[in-house]
Protein backbone atom coordinates (compact mmCIF):
# COMPACT_ATOMS: atom_id res chain seq x y z
CA UNK A 1 0.00 0.00 0.00
CA UNK A 2 1.41 3.36 -0.89
CA UNK A 3 2.42 5.63 2.20
CA UNK A 4 0.12 8.53 2.26
CA UNK A 5 1.94 11.96 2.97
CA UNK A 6 0.82 14.49 5.45
CA UNK A 7 0.88 17.85 4.46
CA UNK A 8 3.73 19.24 6.07
CA UNK A 9 6.03 16.50 4.53
CA UNK A 10 8.78 18.53 2.91
CA UNK A 11 8.65 20.76 5.61
CA UNK A 12 10.10 18.24 8.12
CA UNK A 13 12.35 16.44 5.48
CA UNK A 14 13.94 20.50 5.17
CA UNK A 15 14.38 19.85 9.06
CA UNK A 16 16.48 17.07 9.08
CA UNK A 17 13.52 14.14 9.71
CA UNK A 18 13.97 10.66 8.93
CA UNK A 19 10.49 9.48 7.28
CA UNK A 20 9.21 6.08 8.02
CA UNK A 21 6.15 4.10 7.48
CA UNK A 22 3.60 4.22 10.48
CA UNK A 23 0.00 3.32 10.53
CA UNK A 24 -0.21 3.47 6.41
CA UNK A 25 1.45 7.24 6.62
CA UNK A 26 4.85 8.97 6.12
CA UNK A 27 5.84 10.07 9.39
CA UNK A 28 9.01 12.18 11.06
CA UNK A 29 10.15 9.22 13.13
CA UNK A 30 12.92 11.84 13.84
CA UNK A 31 14.94 14.51 13.51
CA UNK A 32 18.30 14.45 15.68
CA UNK A 33 18.58 11.90 18.42
CA UNK A 34 16.10 10.46 19.63
CA UNK A 35 17.27 10.92 23.72
CA UNK A 36 17.96 14.67 22.77
CA UNK A 37 14.39 14.62 21.57
CA UNK A 38 13.23 13.05 24.89
CA UNK A 39 14.99 14.96 27.16
CA UNK A 40 13.60 18.55 25.24
CA UNK A 41 9.86 17.57 25.33
CA UNK A 42 10.32 16.18 29.46
CA UNK A 43 12.30 19.48 30.22
CA UNK A 44 11.85 21.91 27.83
CA UNK A 45 8.99 21.46 25.22
CA UNK A 46 9.01 20.13 21.27
CA UNK A 47 6.30 20.19 18.54
CA UNK A 48 4.93 17.21 16.88
CA UNK A 49 3.45 16.50 13.74
CA UNK A 50 0.40 13.97 14.54
CA UNK A 51 -1.27 15.25 11.31
CA UNK A 52 -1.76 11.31 10.42
CA UNK A 53 -4.33 10.91 13.57
CA UNK A 54 -8.04 10.79 12.40
CA UNK A 55 -10.92 13.25 13.25
CA UNK A 56 -14.80 12.48 12.99
CA UNK A 57 -17.28 15.25 13.77
CA UNK A 58 -20.43 13.50 14.91
CA UNK A 59 -23.32 15.83 15.07
CA UNK A 60 -27.30 15.67 15.21
CA UNK A 61 -29.98 15.18 17.53
CA UNK A 62 -28.60 11.10 17.64
CA UNK A 63 -24.69 12.39 18.62
CA UNK A 64 -25.08 11.68 22.11
CA UNK A 65 -26.89 8.21 21.55
CA UNK A 66 -24.01 6.87 19.35
CA UNK A 67 -21.03 7.17 21.02
CA UNK A 68 -22.85 6.25 24.56
CA UNK A 69 -23.42 3.18 22.23
CA UNK A 70 -20.17 2.65 20.56
CA UNK A 71 -17.97 3.87 23.67
CA UNK A 72 -17.32 2.34 27.15
CA UNK A 73 -16.46 5.54 28.93
CA UNK A 74 -19.99 7.85 29.65
CA UNK A 75 -20.05 10.52 27.37
CA UNK A 76 -23.27 12.05 29.17
CA UNK A 77 -21.10 13.65 31.83
CA UNK A 78 -19.19 15.64 29.57
CA UNK A 79 -20.09 19.31 30.04
CA UNK A 80 -19.39 21.29 26.54
CA UNK A 81 -15.80 21.83 26.10
CA UNK A 82 -14.40 18.64 27.70
CA UNK A 83 -12.01 16.13 26.24
CA UNK A 84 -13.06 12.07 27.68
CA UNK A 85 -9.91 9.29 26.83
CA UNK A 86 -12.49 5.91 25.93
CA UNK A 87 -12.31 2.95 23.49
CA UNK A 88 -14.57 1.07 20.84
CA UNK A 89 -15.22 -2.20 22.43
CA UNK A 90 -16.22 -4.77 19.49
CA UNK A 91 -18.62 -7.33 19.95
CA UNK A 92 -16.37 -10.03 20.04
CA UNK A 93 -14.68 -8.84 23.36
CA UNK A 94 -11.37 -6.80 22.08
CA UNK A 95 -11.07 -3.40 21.19
CA UNK A 96 -11.79 -1.84 17.77
CA UNK A 97 -9.47 1.43 19.21
CA UNK A 98 -8.91 3.97 22.10
CA UNK A 99 -9.71 7.25 21.51
CA UNK A 100 -10.71 11.14 22.60
CA UNK A 101 -14.17 12.09 22.84
CA UNK A 102 -14.72 16.16 22.92
CA UNK A 103 -17.76 17.89 23.23
CA UNK A 104 -18.45 20.92 21.40
CA UNK A 105 -22.13 21.18 22.56
CA UNK A 106 -25.28 18.69 22.83
CA UNK A 107 -25.26 17.80 19.32
CA UNK A 108 -21.93 17.81 18.12
CA UNK A 109 -18.75 15.99 18.72
CA UNK A 110 -15.29 14.79 17.45
CA UNK A 111 -13.77 11.94 18.40
CA UNK A 112 -9.99 11.54 17.28
CA UNK A 113 -9.00 7.99 16.72
CA UNK A 114 -5.20 6.26 15.39
CA UNK A 115 -4.10 6.83 12.14
CA UNK A 116 -4.19 2.88 11.53
CA UNK A 117 -7.88 2.55 12.45
CA UNK A 118 -9.53 5.62 10.63
CA UNK A 119 -11.27 3.25 7.93
CA UNK A 120 -12.13 0.43 10.61
CA UNK A 121 -13.41 3.00 12.83
CA UNK A 122 -15.45 4.80 10.85
CA UNK A 123 -17.09 1.86 8.78
CA UNK A 124 -17.45 0.26 12.68
CA UNK A 125 -19.16 2.94 13.85
CA UNK A 126 -21.06 4.22 10.29
CA UNK A 127 -22.39 0.16 10.46
CA UNK A 128 -23.61 0.97 14.30
CA UNK A 129 -25.33 4.54 13.63
CA UNK A 130 -29.14 3.39 14.15
CA UNK A 131 -29.45 6.86 16.08
CA UNK A 132 -29.46 8.78 12.38
CA UNK A 133 -26.37 10.35 13.57
CA UNK A 134 -24.53 12.96 10.71
CA UNK A 135 -20.98 11.54 10.66
CA UNK A 136 -18.03 13.50 8.64
CA UNK A 137 -14.70 12.48 8.25
CA UNK A 138 -12.24 15.40 8.75
CA UNK A 139 -9.22 13.67 9.16
CA UNK A 140 -8.26 14.65 4.97
CA UNK A 141 -8.46 18.26 6.01
CA UNK A 142 -7.02 18.53 9.43
CA UNK A 143 -3.41 18.83 10.78
CA UNK A 144 -2.70 18.06 14.22
CA UNK A 145 0.37 19.45 16.41
CA UNK A 146 1.16 18.07 19.56
CA UNK A 147 3.07 21.24 21.26
CA UNK A 148 4.72 19.45 24.67
CA UNK A 149 6.80 19.99 27.50
CA UNK A 150 6.40 22.19 30.97
CA UNK A 151 7.54 25.28 28.66
CA UNK A 152 4.67 24.95 25.99
CA UNK A 153 1.77 27.15 27.92
CA UNK A 154 4.33 29.98 28.06
CA UNK A 155 5.43 29.50 24.84
CA UNK A 156 2.24 29.26 22.98
CA UNK A 157 0.77 32.82 24.81
CA UNK A 158 1.81 35.03 22.33
CA UNK A 159 -0.33 33.34 20.18
CA UNK A 160 -3.42 33.23 21.76
CA UNK A 161 -5.99 35.30 23.86
CA UNK A 162 -7.09 31.90 25.60
CA UNK A 163 -5.50 31.93 29.01
CA UNK A 164 -3.45 28.87 28.67
CA UNK A 165 -2.06 28.14 32.25
CA UNK A 166 -6.10 28.13 33.44
CA UNK A 167 -7.03 25.40 30.96
CA UNK A 168 -7.48 22.47 32.90
CA UNK A 169 -6.23 18.67 31.65
CA UNK A 170 -7.97 17.57 29.36
CA UNK A 171 -10.44 20.87 28.34
CA UNK A 172 -10.44 22.99 24.89
CA UNK A 173 -11.41 26.15 23.26
CA UNK A 174 -11.52 26.70 19.63
CA UNK A 175 -10.53 30.23 18.75
CA UNK A 176 -8.10 32.64 17.10
CA UNK A 177 -4.21 30.98 17.30
CA UNK A 178 -1.75 32.57 15.19
CA UNK A 179 -4.13 34.45 13.52
CA UNK A 180 -5.82 32.01 11.93
CA UNK A 181 -9.65 31.04 12.85
CA UNK A 182 -11.30 27.98 13.96
CA UNK A 183 -8.09 26.30 16.13
CA UNK A 184 -8.94 24.20 18.81
CA UNK A 185 -6.77 24.34 21.55
CA UNK A 186 -6.97 21.26 23.03
CA UNK A 187 -5.03 21.12 26.81
CA UNK A 188 -4.00 16.96 26.11
CA UNK A 189 -1.49 15.19 24.88
CA UNK A 190 0.80 11.51 25.10
CA UNK A 191 3.70 12.01 26.37
CA UNK A 192 2.96 13.05 30.52
CA UNK A 193 4.95 16.25 29.45
CA UNK A 194 2.22 19.11 29.99
CA UNK A 195 1.32 20.97 26.91
CA UNK A 196 -1.30 21.39 24.07
CA UNK A 197 -2.61 19.90 20.87
CA UNK A 198 -3.56 22.02 18.28
CA UNK A 199 -5.94 20.93 15.19
CA UNK A 200 -6.38 23.17 12.47
CA UNK A 201 -7.36 22.93 9.08
CA UNK A 202 -5.09 21.99 6.24
CA UNK A 203 -4.96 25.83 4.54
CA UNK A 204 -3.25 27.41 7.13
CA UNK A 205 -1.36 24.52 8.92
CA UNK A 206 2.28 25.73 7.31
CA UNK A 207 2.08 29.18 8.81
CA UNK A 208 0.55 27.45 11.86
CA UNK A 209 3.49 25.31 12.20
CA UNK A 210 6.32 28.16 11.68
CA UNK A 211 4.37 30.68 13.97
CA UNK A 212 4.99 27.41 16.93
CA UNK A 213 8.46 27.30 15.89
CA UNK A 214 8.84 30.76 16.20
CA UNK A 215 7.36 31.22 19.19
CA UNK A 216 8.91 28.27 20.84
CA UNK A 217 12.35 29.89 19.71
CA UNK A 218 13.27 30.92 22.71
CA UNK A 219 11.97 28.18 25.16
CA UNK A 220 14.16 25.87 23.30
CA UNK A 221 11.37 24.09 20.95
CA UNK A 222 12.29 21.67 18.87
CA UNK A 223 10.26 18.93 16.14
CA UNK A 224 10.23 15.96 18.04
CA UNK A 225 9.72 12.60 16.16
CA UNK A 226 7.67 9.64 16.20
CA UNK A 227 10.51 7.60 17.91
CA UNK A 228 10.70 10.24 21.39
CA UNK A 229 6.75 10.62 20.99
CA UNK A 230 6.79 6.42 21.67
CA UNK A 231 9.45 6.41 24.44
CA UNK A 232 7.79 9.36 26.31
CA UNK A 233 4.44 7.73 26.21
CA UNK A 234 6.04 4.09 27.19
CA UNK A 235 7.34 5.80 30.61
CA UNK A 236 3.74 7.27 31.61
CA UNK A 237 2.60 3.75 31.01
CA UNK A 238 0.26 4.82 28.45
CA UNK A 239 -1.39 2.48 26.24
CA UNK A 240 -0.32 1.90 22.01
CA UNK A 241 -2.91 0.84 20.02
CA UNK A 242 -2.01 -2.50 18.00
CA UNK A 243 0.90 -2.90 20.51
CA UNK A 244 0.07 -2.62 23.85
CA UNK A 245 -4.31 -3.32 22.64
CA UNK A 246 -6.41 -4.29 20.21
CA UNK A 247 -8.70 -6.55 18.29
CA UNK A 248 -8.42 -9.14 21.02
CA UNK A 249 -8.08 -7.76 24.38
CA UNK A 250 -10.75 -6.38 26.74
CA UNK A 251 -10.49 -3.15 27.88
CA UNK A 252 -10.14 -4.63 31.70
CA UNK A 253 -7.34 -7.30 30.45
CA UNK A 254 -5.33 -3.65 29.12
CA UNK A 255 -5.93 -1.74 32.18
CA UNK A 256 -9.08 0.58 30.74
CA UNK A 257 -11.31 -0.38 33.40
CA UNK A 258 -11.22 3.17 34.63
CA UNK A 259 -12.83 4.10 31.30
CA UNK A 260 -15.63 1.35 31.06
CA UNK A 261 -18.72 2.22 32.69
CA UNK A 262 -21.60 -0.07 33.42
CA UNK A 263 -23.78 2.72 34.09
CA UNK A 264 -24.75 2.93 30.79
CA UNK A 265 -25.02 0.05 27.88
CA UNK A 266 -22.67 -0.16 25.28
CA UNK A 267 -21.52 -3.23 22.37
CA UNK A 268 -20.56 -5.90 24.39
CA UNK A 269 -21.37 -4.31 27.84
CA UNK A 270 -23.08 -7.56 29.06
CA UNK A 271 -20.32 -9.42 27.99
CA UNK A 272 -17.60 -7.34 29.44
CA UNK A 273 -19.54 -6.73 32.98
CA UNK A 274 -19.76 -10.80 33.45
CA UNK A 275 -15.99 -10.52 33.18
CA UNK A 276 -15.70 -7.84 35.63
CA UNK A 277 -18.04 -9.83 37.95
CA UNK A 278 -15.70 -12.84 37.38
CA UNK A 279 -12.55 -11.56 37.17
CA UNK A 280 -9.71 -11.60 34.17
CA UNK A 281 -7.33 -14.32 34.03
CA UNK A 282 -4.39 -11.65 32.55
CA UNK A 283 -3.19 -8.21 32.79
CA UNK A 284 -1.46 -5.74 31.32
CA UNK A 285 1.42 -4.83 33.43
CA UNK A 286 4.32 -2.46 33.25
CA UNK A 287 7.87 -3.93 34.44
CA UNK A 288 11.17 -2.59 35.23
CA UNK A 289 14.35 -4.68 34.28
CA UNK A 290 16.73 -5.61 37.42
CA UNK A 291 19.47 -6.26 35.02
CA UNK A 292 21.30 -4.60 32.07
CA UNK A 293 19.04 -4.80 28.94
CA UNK A 294 15.92 -3.50 26.97
CA UNK A 295 12.99 -5.54 26.05
CA UNK A 296 11.44 -5.09 23.34
CA UNK A 297 7.76 -6.31 21.48
CA UNK A 298 7.20 -9.60 21.08
CA UNK A 299 10.01 -11.09 23.72
CA UNK A 300 8.82 -13.59 26.09
CA UNK A 301 7.45 -12.95 29.47
CA UNK A 302 9.08 -16.42 31.63
CA UNK A 303 7.89 -17.32 35.33
CA UNK A 304 11.01 -18.26 37.91
CA UNK A 305 11.04 -21.67 36.51
CA UNK A 306 11.14 -20.46 32.53
CA UNK A 307 7.65 -21.10 31.80
CA UNK A 308 6.32 -18.49 28.96
CA UNK A 309 3.57 -17.10 30.45
CA UNK A 310 3.21 -14.12 28.08
CA UNK A 311 4.91 -11.17 25.86
CA UNK A 312 6.09 -7.91 25.99
CA UNK A 313 3.61 -5.48 23.92
CA UNK A 314 5.76 -2.37 24.35
CA UNK A 315 9.93 -2.28 25.59
CA UNK A 316 12.55 0.31 25.64
CA UNK A 317 15.55 1.74 27.56
CA UNK A 318 13.46 4.50 29.43
CA UNK A 319 15.99 7.64 28.57
CA UNK A 320 15.07 9.41 32.56
CA UNK A 321 15.39 6.27 34.68
CA UNK A 322 17.87 4.65 32.17
CA UNK A 323 16.85 1.70 32.41
CA UNK A 324 14.69 -1.23 30.53
CA UNK A 325 10.72 -0.59 31.25
CA UNK A 326 7.95 -1.58 29.35
CA UNK A 327 4.44 -3.46 29.20
CA UNK A 328 2.99 -6.80 28.51
CA UNK A 329 0.40 -9.44 30.02
CA UNK A 330 0.85 -11.46 32.82
CA UNK A 331 -1.36 -14.03 34.60
CA UNK A 332 -3.45 -11.83 37.10
CA UNK A 333 -1.65 -13.51 39.64
CA UNK A 334 1.42 -12.17 38.59
CA UNK A 335 -0.07 -8.40 38.01
CA UNK A 336 0.84 -7.15 41.55
CA UNK A 337 3.26 -4.20 41.50
CA UNK A 338 6.35 -6.18 43.21
CA UNK A 339 5.74 -9.32 41.29
CA UNK A 340 8.87 -10.99 40.18
CA UNK A 341 9.05 -11.58 36.25
CA UNK A 342 11.85 -12.30 33.80
CA UNK A 343 11.93 -11.00 30.13
CA UNK A 344 13.21 -13.52 27.71
CA UNK A 345 16.06 -11.71 25.76
CA UNK A 346 18.33 -13.43 23.36
CA UNK A 347 17.66 -16.49 25.04
CA UNK A 348 18.80 -15.51 28.67
CA UNK A 349 16.30 -14.76 31.32
CA UNK A 350 16.91 -11.28 32.46
CA UNK A 351 14.81 -10.37 36.32
CA UNK A 352 12.00 -7.72 35.78
CA UNK A 353 9.63 -6.51 38.76
CA UNK A 354 6.35 -5.57 38.22
CA UNK A 355 6.04 -1.55 38.57
CA UNK A 356 2.79 0.49 39.02
CA UNK A 357 2.61 3.05 36.39
CA UNK A 358 3.91 5.72 35.14
CA UNK A 359 7.13 5.00 35.47
CA UNK A 360 8.37 8.46 36.06
CA UNK A 361 6.86 11.35 37.90
CA UNK A 362 5.59 14.14 35.93
CA UNK A 363 3.97 17.44 36.89
CA UNK A 364 0.55 15.77 34.45
CA UNK B 1 28.99 10.53 6.76
CA UNK B 2 32.82 9.49 7.36
CA UNK B 3 34.48 6.62 5.30
CA UNK B 4 37.95 6.32 6.01
CA UNK B 5 39.61 4.74 3.26
CA UNK B 6 42.18 2.41 5.11
CA UNK B 7 39.74 0.09 6.72
CA UNK B 8 37.77 -2.46 4.63
CA UNK B 9 33.87 -2.81 5.33
CA UNK B 10 31.10 -5.35 5.02
CA UNK B 11 27.85 -5.40 3.85
CA UNK B 12 26.29 -5.99 7.68
CA UNK B 13 28.25 -2.24 7.86
CA UNK B 14 30.92 -3.06 10.24
CA UNK B 15 34.72 -2.34 9.81
CA UNK B 16 37.91 -3.93 10.38
CA UNK B 17 41.46 -2.24 10.55
CA UNK B 18 44.24 -4.77 10.28
CA UNK B 19 47.30 -4.51 12.18
CA UNK B 20 49.57 -7.33 11.60
CA UNK B 21 48.07 -10.49 12.67
CA UNK B 22 45.15 -8.83 14.62
CA UNK B 23 42.86 -6.22 13.62
CA UNK B 24 39.93 -3.63 15.53
CA UNK B 25 36.10 -4.15 14.46
CA UNK B 26 33.84 -1.79 14.95
CA UNK B 27 30.18 -0.42 12.95
CA UNK B 28 29.91 2.49 10.30
CA UNK B 29 29.41 5.96 10.38
CA UNK B 30 26.54 5.03 8.20
CA UNK B 31 25.52 2.44 10.54
CA UNK B 32 25.39 4.11 13.43
CA UNK B 33 23.19 7.04 12.04
CA UNK B 34 20.71 4.06 10.46
CA UNK B 35 20.32 2.93 13.91
CA UNK B 36 19.86 6.28 15.93
CA UNK B 37 20.84 6.65 20.08
CA UNK B 38 23.28 3.66 20.70
CA UNK B 39 22.38 3.22 24.63
CA UNK B 40 24.04 -0.57 24.98
CA UNK B 41 26.38 -2.93 23.95
CA UNK B 42 25.96 -6.33 24.16
CA UNK B 43 29.31 -7.95 23.57
CA UNK B 44 29.72 -11.73 25.18
CA UNK B 45 32.36 -13.13 23.24
CA UNK B 46 35.33 -11.93 24.79
CA UNK B 47 37.85 -14.89 24.73
CA UNK B 48 35.67 -16.98 21.88
CA UNK B 49 36.47 -18.21 18.45
CA UNK B 50 34.70 -16.83 15.83
CA UNK B 51 34.43 -17.72 12.01
CA UNK B 52 34.01 -14.95 9.83
CA UNK B 53 29.83 -13.66 9.64
CA UNK B 54 29.21 -15.62 12.95
CA UNK B 55 27.72 -13.11 15.28
CA UNK B 56 29.86 -11.30 18.12
CA UNK B 57 27.27 -9.38 19.67
CA UNK B 58 24.59 -7.07 19.64
CA UNK B 59 24.02 -3.30 19.42
CA UNK B 60 21.03 -1.86 21.24
CA UNK B 61 19.81 1.61 20.56
CA UNK B 62 16.94 3.16 21.43
CA UNK B 63 14.36 2.08 18.83
CA UNK B 64 16.21 -0.83 17.42
CA UNK B 65 18.17 -3.90 17.82
CA UNK B 66 20.62 -5.52 15.36
CA UNK B 67 23.25 -7.90 15.58
CA UNK B 68 26.87 -7.79 15.37
CA UNK B 69 28.73 -9.78 12.85
CA UNK B 70 32.60 -10.47 12.75
CA UNK B 71 34.22 -9.35 9.41
CA UNK B 72 36.69 -12.07 9.19
CA UNK B 73 37.65 -15.18 11.88
CA UNK B 74 39.39 -15.11 14.93
CA UNK B 75 39.87 -15.03 18.59
CA UNK B 76 38.36 -12.03 20.54
CA UNK B 77 41.21 -10.70 22.50
CA UNK B 78 39.32 -7.14 23.76
CA UNK B 79 36.09 -5.40 24.11
CA UNK B 80 36.42 -1.75 24.67
CA UNK B 81 35.21 -1.53 28.16
CA UNK B 82 34.48 2.11 27.81
CA UNK B 83 31.49 0.98 25.99
CA UNK B 84 29.82 -0.33 29.16
CA UNK B 85 29.23 3.44 30.59
CA UNK B 86 29.62 5.30 27.41
CA UNK B 87 27.78 3.18 24.83
CA UNK B 88 27.18 6.54 22.64
CA UNK B 89 30.87 6.73 21.13
CA UNK B 90 29.67 4.52 18.92
CA UNK B 91 27.45 7.06 17.40
CA UNK B 92 30.15 10.04 18.57
CA UNK B 93 33.28 8.36 16.93
CA UNK B 94 32.76 5.36 15.21
CA UNK B 95 36.24 4.59 13.93
CA UNK B 96 38.20 6.29 16.69
CA UNK B 97 36.94 5.83 20.56
CA UNK B 98 33.94 4.05 19.76
CA UNK B 99 35.77 0.63 18.02
CA UNK B 100 34.08 -1.80 19.43
CA UNK B 101 36.18 -5.45 19.66
CA UNK B 102 40.11 -6.62 19.25
CA UNK B 103 40.63 -9.77 17.19
CA UNK B 104 43.51 -12.13 16.36
CA UNK B 105 43.51 -13.10 12.95
CA UNK B 106 43.18 -17.12 12.55
CA UNK B 107 42.95 -16.52 8.15
CA UNK B 108 44.23 -13.12 6.99
CA UNK B 109 43.10 -14.09 3.21
CA UNK B 110 39.69 -13.13 4.28
CA UNK B 111 40.13 -10.07 4.48
CA UNK B 112 41.03 -9.57 0.63
CA UNK B 113 36.99 -10.47 0.28
CA UNK B 114 36.04 -7.71 1.91
CA UNK B 115 34.75 -4.43 0.44
CA UNK B 116 37.05 -1.46 0.00
CA UNK B 117 35.81 2.05 1.21
CA UNK B 118 34.75 2.77 -3.23
CA UNK B 119 32.56 -0.50 -2.73
CA UNK B 120 30.96 0.35 0.24
CA UNK B 121 29.89 3.67 -0.48
CA UNK B 122 28.76 2.64 -3.36
CA UNK B 123 26.61 -0.16 -1.46
CA UNK B 124 25.07 2.09 0.41
CA UNK B 125 24.55 4.84 -1.91
CA UNK B 126 27.02 7.73 -0.20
Amino acid sequence: MELIRIPLHDKHVALGAKMVGFGGFEMPVRYSSDLEEHMCVRNNLGIFDVSHMGEFQITGPGALELIQHVTTNDASVLQSGKIQYSCLPNDKGGIVDDLLVYKFSDEKYMLVVNASNIQKDWSWIKSNNKFNAHLEDCSGQTCLFAVQGPLAGQALQSLTSVKLSEMPYYSFAVGLFAGFPNVIISATGYTGAGGFEIYVSNEYAAQVFDAIMNAGKEFGIKPIGLGARDTLRLEMGYCLYGNDIDDTTSPLEGGLGWITKFSKNFINSDEIKKQKETGVSKKLVGFQLQERGIPRAHYPIQDALGNKIGEVTSGSISPVLNKGIGMGYVPTALSKPGSEIYINIRDKALKATVVKTPFVTTGV
Amino acid sequence: MNFPSGLKYTKEHEWIKVEGDTATIGITDFAQKELGDIVYMDVNSLGKNLKQDEIFGTVEAVKTVSDLFIPASGEIIEFNNKLNSTPELVNNDPYGEGWIIKIKLSNSSEIENLMSVDTYTQLIGA
